[in-house]
């Protein structure tokens, strides 16, 4: 159990900087999930708190300690890896013990915990299974139980659900959690699975290009994004962002069609903006009070909801591209002409320069 | 769905397979039909006939001390052989495998030896430790060695098993490369994590998974010292000094186009070829069961 306090960390591969100053601090027991596209340089921050990268500037601390030039095996924590990373010659049990064994714990207490894991994490009939004979969930759960037995200060997770179907992830991000809450063991977890990262996160990190584009709760992330990545990166399907200018109480898009801004309105005249608002705070509403007018393209119902793609009315020949979530008995079809209004408060304005939230 | 091939001409698939077959029966049925032909007979003294002496020629090489000295020389050059230039070539592969820049250069660099003759080997290394000539010979004088494999024959051994062992270093080496390359490096990084120091590293998760690779080179190993290292012994020592440098394959040669004697020469043969044969069992047994982890 620790603390974990990362101050402007840069890492450099020769002369490209992929890392570009990320700040974070954790609290002990606190389930921050970093989380960004593809080479956004999750896994390199994440190895650089192991150790298995070297730290090009800033300091990370681990319970209080600097460990910039500590190994991994000086630093307390476990990580589990995206392919698991089983030793494939020895036994499930061995797997588990052996960095207890490294420790030189005693044999009765290297039974005892790594029976306590296999437990908790129903290995207890396969203990004697070499990893090849497991299937996916299974090995998963091993690679977990080797993190546990050490009771290290810090887990670290690199994207360990990616390899296993959808019903296994559910299943396996439910387990982690609980797990976690369990030990109350720090953990900073990678993923690129925006849900994934929602639903097991206390914060969010969320990364894009090296940096942090915002640190806080997941529905304060998807409250107030702070930038228009953030927006678009948060929620399923993404936010609808039009490029336009904001004047007073009005959003003028690029076609020429107005929209009220209300509660979000802004000092000034013909600010560019990005306006954003969510496909799940439309509404359909009668004629008459419609914000938005949308020409329906294509349907997909999900059943519980139904997602209405197109793009509205009056929007000029680029853009405007729009989806709106609706109840599942809403009765739709292509063509339509849909009229809308937007939930109150419901409006992102960003920086149309800088991205940032206004 | 018929995947195989099918041929309309019966005769094709034959005629097909004739060179592979001709050159295998040319070269190898037929020689060894005679060896095991000619290990049955006893020559007279002038070589102009031959007596059907059933398998005396045998029973006269399990009772020859010099033959059974043989065999002797080679368990000891073979296992000296083989485990230098293994260790030596993993201990290499393991330095390259870390190495991100120049790795290419030393990998050539490694590989070079791989193309020389054991031959030219032989007469390189001879060159290098001959007592009066040599390069290394003359530092090894300067540091107090009474160095002189001509007639010590202790010397002449380590000579032989280190011309041999560097030759067969390359080999190795890129083997126990390809073998380490194979291993996923989050494997090395989670024992890393779990506490594990470099050696450790090694004796619990690289050279474990490196078995396969090993065991295969073994076998290898051991058929290149038993039957390949002719040239190198012929070179530098010429089987001696008295004898003690004289290994089977080098024994075949000296008994029967030295010392004329056929027969014995013959049987010698067959007897290393069952030799072969039993490595080749071991070997095509194992890669049945390749992955053994
Ligand atoms: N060893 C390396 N050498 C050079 N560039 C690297 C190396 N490892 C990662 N990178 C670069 O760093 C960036 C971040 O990589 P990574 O942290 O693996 O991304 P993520 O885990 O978010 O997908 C990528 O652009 C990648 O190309
Ligand atoms: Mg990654």
């Amino acid at each position: 159990m620790a603390t974990i306090s990362i101050k402007n960390i840069t890492k450099s591969y020769g002369k490209t900087e992929v890392i570009h100053g990320v700040s974070l601090d954790v609290a002990d027991g606190e389930f921050i999930v970093i989380v960004g596209p593809s080479g956004c340089g999750k896994s390199t921050l994440l190895r650089m708190v192991a150790g298995l990268e070297r730290i090009t500037g800033g300091t990370i601390e681990i319970g209080g300690r600097v460990v910039n030039d500590l190994e991994p095996r000086e630093r307390d924590i476990a990580m589990v890896f995206q392919n698991y990373a089983l030793y494939p010659h020895m036994s499930v049990f061995d797997n588990m013990a052996y960095g207890l064994k490294i420790a030189n714990k005693s044999k009765d207490e290297i039974r005892e915990r790594v029976g306590k894991a296999a437990r908790m994490l129903q290995l207890e009939p396969y203990l004697e299974r070499k990893p090849r004979a497991l299937s996916g969930g299974q090995r998963q759960r091993v690679a977990m139980g080797r993190a546990l037995v050490r009771d290290p200060a810090v887990f670290l997770f690199d994207e360990p659900l990616s390899n296993l179907d959808a019903k296994l992830r559910v299943q396996m991000r439910l387990e982690i959690k609980e797990m976690q809450r369990s030990v109350e063991t720090t953990a900073l977890y990678v993923t690129h699975d925006q849900v994934e990262a929602m639903t097991l996160a206390d914060r969010l990190v969320v990364m894009n290009g090296g940096v942090a584009e915002q640190i806080d709760t997941p529905m304060a992330v998807y409250d107030r994004p702070a930038t228009r990545f953030v927006a678009g990166f948060i929620g399923s399907p993404a936010m609808n962002i039009m490029k336009g200018a904001a004047s007073g109480r009005e959003f003028t898009l690029e076609g020429g069609t107005t929209l009220p801004l209300g509660e979000a309105a802004l000092s000034g005249e013909g600010r560019p903006v990005l306006f954003g608002v969510r496909p799940e705070h439309l509404r359909l509403v009668p004629d008459s009070e419609a914000s938005i007018r949308l020409k329906v393209r294509a349907i997909e119902t999900l059943g519980a909801d139904t997602l209405a793609h197109g793009r509205f009315d009056g929007a000029g020949a680029e853009g405007g591209e729009f989806i709106a979530r609706l109840p599942g008995k809403t009765k739709l079809a292509e063509g339509d002409l849909l009229p809308l209004a937007m939930d109150p408060g419901s409006i992102h304005l960003f920086d149309a320069e800088s991205g940032k939230r206004i | 769905m018929e995947k195989r091939v099918t041929f309309d001409n019966r005769l094709l698939p034959y005629l097909l397979l004739a060179p592979q077959l001709l050159v295998t029966i040319v070269f190898f049925f037929w020689p060894a039909g005679q060896a095991l032909y000619q290990s049955l007979l006893l020559p007279d003294p002038f070589g102009l006939g031959a007596r059907f002496v059933w398998f005396s020629n045998f029973e006269y090489l399990f009772n020859d001390r010099y033959y059974l000295q043989a065999f002797v020389t080679t368990a000891v050059f073979t296992f000296f052989v083989t485990l230098v230039s293994m260790t030596v070539a993993l201990f290499f592969a393991v330095l390259a495998d870390q190495v991100i820049k120049g790795a290419g250069v030393y990998k050539t660099l490694l590989i070079w030896p791989y193309a020389v003759a054991p031959a030219v080997a032989g007469v390189m290394w001879l060159f290098m430790f001959q007592p009066s000539i040599g390069v290394l010979a003359f530092y090894m004088k300067a540091l107090g060695v009474n160095w002189n494999p001509v007639l010590d024959s202790t010397q002449a051994m380590t000579l032989v098993i280190a011309a041999a062992a560097w030759k067969q270093i390359s080999y190795n080496f890129l083997f126990f490369l390809a073998g380490l390359q194979a291993i996923p490096k989050s494997l090395i990084e989670a024992a890393a994590i779990d506490g594990a120091g470099r050696w450790h590293r090694f004796r619990t998760i690289i050279f474990p998974l490196l078995s396969p690779t090993t065991f295969f080179l073994l076998v290898v190993n051991i058929v290149y010292a038993f039957f390949e290292t002719f040239g190198v012994i012929h070179t530098m020592t010429a089987g001696g000094p008295g004898r003690s440098t004289t290994i089977l394959v080098y024994k075949v040669f000296s008994d029967g186009f030295v010392g004329q004697d056929l027969g014995s020469s013959a049987a010698q043969s067959v007897i290393l070829m069952v030799v072969v044969g039993l490595l080749t069992i071991i070997q095509f047994r194992f890669i049945e069961r390749r992955v053994h982890y």
